[in-house]
Parts: structure tokens; sequence; C-alpha cells
């Protein structure tokens, strides 16, 4: 998808659209994905990440969309600060991967009811950044689309169960990719979409039989 | 439109920044009114970007900090060579990227590294009343069509193309920003697109240390003061020799071919310079 505003944007605090705005929004993700505030989060740093990351304020970067915080928050710079005002107790290490994107960043994040969440994800240039890697199954999704992550059990007519909810609501689907670890067993649907998802199209989904739970990402404006 | 092709755009009858307008609007599925109030924030976000400069910040490195305003104080005292639009242009690329290291708001333009370029032109011309804000939203969406093109023919990243592709695609989209706010037609702004890219063409991405500080605060400069010579060309009815869409789609080849030394890993270029070394390995220890 063309978006003039990623050629001419984002508004963000420096230095780096790859390095700064695009470890926001990695950060950012993780959050949204936990669901819940995070207390705790160590953060693997891969390649450029690692080699530059200091100098670009990458780590302040992550932790700030850990927070919750927006590319052109004036904040992004103090984040150390407000981790430690929120409660969120943080750690940085360098990452060894096989043949990852060279700025990558892995997370693992705990929320302050205990849910836990692994996170890979790249920063591919321009602030856009591509999630890798969720809870060790792979995925490709950008954040560019509102986008619906669902765990479910591997069962015929599954998929047509949640698109079916998502036609009745006018919802189109742009991308979408399922993945099982094994016959009938754990399954991941990732759906990205044009439109928003009501709130009460997403609970209808999380009440069907197999699914267990359903995360979204909504885009941002 | 696809925005894929400066001579598609040139050969269409409605003027170029409301081809990207109207893109914008199917793209995104949202109306003029609501395209353009984005357009308006866009523009008063690199507005501040130049108002918010703070002349004794420093970058991380230290390397980066206070020559925007050494550029002013001389203005004001010195005798420049250049004359004010162009000595206002000079201190607001620095001011810009300047801001940028040191970790302050800015507008991508079409990257961080790139965001001092169009608010160096634009930003003047907008303060001395040649320019009003309807004229220089127009003029924007002309700046990130041309920016559009580039990056779906050739590549806008440093680490894909470059320094060519980052400054040289912020110093096409100036250019062309700057012919339309002349009232120069689709032609002259490719022209002057293909002028700022054939100038630049080859430049090595090459930052110290890997920090978007030296050398690439002043290659803003550079960038910007490329585009207002390569506007002012193309609006005296200098023409390209070679047209636009392939000058674009050479310096996508031309970046291509460059090794990955000079692609922004701080292996090679200004980055292996004795002093480049020596500042990569006191970052290690801070």
């Amino acid at each position: 998808m063309l978006d003039i505003f990623d050629i001419l944007g984002p508004v963000m605090v420096g230095p780096s659209s790859s390095h700064t705005a695009g470890a926001v929004r990695i950060g950012r993700m993780a959050r949204v994905l936990l669901g819940e505030e995070p207390i705790k989060a160590e953060i693997g740093l891969y390649g450029s990440f690692a080699e530059t990351g200091q100098g670009h304020g990458t780590n302040r970067a992550l932790i700030a969309g850990l927070l919750g915080l927006q590319p052109d928050d004036m904040d992004v710079p103090n984040s150390f600060a407000l981790a430690a005002n929120q409660g969120l107790d943080f750690s940085f290490y360098t990452a060894r991967l096989r043949e990852a994107h060279p700025n990558t960043a892995v997370l693992d994040v705990t929320g302050v009811t205990g849910k836990k969440l692994t996170l890979q994800a790249a920063s591919i240039g321009g602030g856009r950044i591509r999630v890798e890697q969720l809870n060790g199954v792979e995925v490709n999704f950008t954040g560019n689309f509102n986008t619906l992550i669902i765990r479910h059990w591997d069962v015929a007519g599954e998929v047509a169960n949640v698109t079916r909810e998502l036609a009745a609501a006018q919802v189109n689907i742009a991308n979408m990719s399922v993945c099982r670890s094994k016959r009938g067993g754990e399954a991941l649907m990732v759906i990205e979409t044009d439109h928003k998802i009501p709130v009460e199209v997403r609970s209808s989904i999380a009440d069907l039989k197999n699914i267990r739970r359903v995360t979204y990402y909504e885009k941002e404006e | 439109m696809a925005l894929d092709s400066m001579k598609e755009i040139a050969e269409c009858p409605t003027p170029f920044w409301q081809i990207v307008l109207e893109t914008d609007m199917d793209e995104r599925q949202v109306t003029a009114e609501a395209s353009m109030e984005k357009m308006r924030l866009t523009w008063r976000a690199m507005l501040e970007s130049t108002e918010n400069y703070e002349p004794q910040r420093r970058s991380l490195s230290g390397l980066v900090g206070g020559d925007g305003e050494k550029m002013r104080q001389y203005s004001q005292n010195g005798d420049p060579i250049c004359g004010p639009y162009l000595q206002e242009v000079i201190a607001t690329a620095l001011c810009v990227g300047e801001s940028n290291a040191c970790m302050r708001k800015i507008v991508a333009a079409p990257t961080a590294g790139a965001c001092g370029v169009l608010p160096a032109v634009l930003v003047p011309l907008y303060h001395s009343g040649r320019a009003t804000e309807d004229e220089i939203i127009q003029a924007l969406y002309v700046a990130s069509g041309i920016g559009a093109v580039i990056s779906h023919r050739a590549c806008i990243a440093g680490a894909a193309g470059g320094c060519q592709a980052e400054i040289g695609s912020a110093s096409a989209m100036a250019a062309g920003a700057l012919v339309a706010l002349r009232g120069g037609s689709a032609e002259q702004i490719g022209h002057a697109v293909a002028m700022t890219l054939k100038n630049l063409m080859g430049l090595v991405c090459d930052p110290v240390a890997g920090l978007v500080e030296a050398p690439c605060v002043k290659r803003n400069v550079i960038g910007a003061m490329n585009a207002v010579s390569a506007a002012d060309m193309a609006l005296a009815g200098i023409e390209s020799r070679i047209p636009v869409d392939e000058v674009i789609d050479c310096m996508g080849d031309v970046g291509c071919r460059l090794p990955m030394e000079l692609r922004e890993t701080a292996l090679g270029g200004l980055a292996a310079t004795p002093f480049g070394q020596s500042v990569k390995e006191t970052m290690k220890h801070l």
C-alpha cells in the first residue's frame, strides 16, 4: 500500500527513522499485543541495532514504545526515567540470531497480571516495521493495517467462522495468513484489514468455540 | 494513479499536486479535506522543527550541534558570499539536521537523515512572504509524489542505495516542490528532479560510527543547495538531456552496485577514516 505520509513523514523524534521511529513502533506493537501494562522487558538487539543502537537512542525508543508512546512524543528520549516511574523493569542484551534483518529486536515482555509475550520484529526502513515471530511462531505483518491476531485450535471450518464475522461487519481483508504447530494443535491466524474492527465483532470472534485468544492492533492514524 | 512514472504524471492534464492528492484519497479512502488537513499538520510540524532549534544542544556522540547558530551569526555579522535566501537555506538545513541528531522532533522527508532538506528550501520562502501556506501544501504534495515515484522505481534509504538515494531523493523532492511553488510545469518539475539526482549520483552513505551525524547533517545542506540550483535551472528552461524516469532507474541501479561497506554499515568511506574509527571506539565506552 502506498501512503504518501510514509514518504513525507512520519513526524518523529530523531535521529533515525529505522533506528528510532521504527524502534518505538516495535515497542508499541509488543505492548498492544501483550494487552496489558508491561512490568518487565528483556530486549535483545541484533545487527545494526546492537552496533549503533546506543547512539541512535534505539534502546530508549523501544522502552518508549513499550510505555505506549508514539514516535513523535518528545518524551521518547526520557523513556528510561518514565519506565522507572511506571514500574517497568528492563534490560538489554546482544541477541544472536540466524539470518535476521540487520535492524532486529527480540522482546520478552511480562505484563502486570503475569501474561508473557515474545516478539521478534525488524525495522525495515522509513520507520516501517515487520513482526517476524510471535511466541516462537513465524509471522509476517507490519502494523500498516488493522491487524487481528487469533490463537485458535486447528479445526476444520475455523477460518470460515472468523471470516464470516468479518464479512458480516463489512470488514475487508487485505492480507491473511494461517499456520499451526501440528495437525489439530495450536494455530495462529493473522488477518490484516482495511477497515477498523469494531469491539463487538472482536468479541463475537473471541466467543467462537475453538478460539483461544484474540488480540487486535489498530493502525496508527 | 500508481505514482510510478514521472513521465505519466507529466502527461496527465490534471495538475501534479492534484494527482498526488487524488491518489492519497483513493489509497487511504479519505476525503480531500482530511488529506489536506494531514498535509497541513505535516507542514506545521516541519515549520516547528525549524523553530525549536536549541544551539547549546549536542548529540549523544558530541559530534553535532551549534553549527546552525554559527551560520546565523555569520549571516548577521559577517560578509556572506550567498544572498539572504541561500544563507537561510544553509542555516535551516543545519539546524534541522542537528535537531534530529539531538533527538528533537522532525519530519522524516523522506527519511530522518534527510529531514533538513525540504524545510531548508521552503521555510525561508514562507518567512519572507514569497510563498503562502496553501501554496506550500500543494508543493508538498508534489514533493511526496516525487518521493513515491523514486521509492517505487529505485529507493530512498541510505541503507538500500547510499546517500544518493537518501539526500538525493530529498533533494529531488525539494527541487520539484520549488518548481511547483514558482508555477513551473510538470515537465519542468521532472527536469529539476533529473538534474538533482544526476548531480548527487554515486554519493555513498558512510556515517561515522553509524550515527546520523557526520557527514549527514552537512549533506542536508548540499541536498538543499542542489535543489535550489536545479529548480532555478529548470525554471530557466534548462532541460535534462536524460529523461527523468531513466535517471531515477539509473540511481537505483547505481545504488544496488554500491558495495555494502558504503551503504550505511559504517564500514567504509568517511566512517572508515582513522577519525571515524576513533569515534566508533569512543561510542563503545559511553
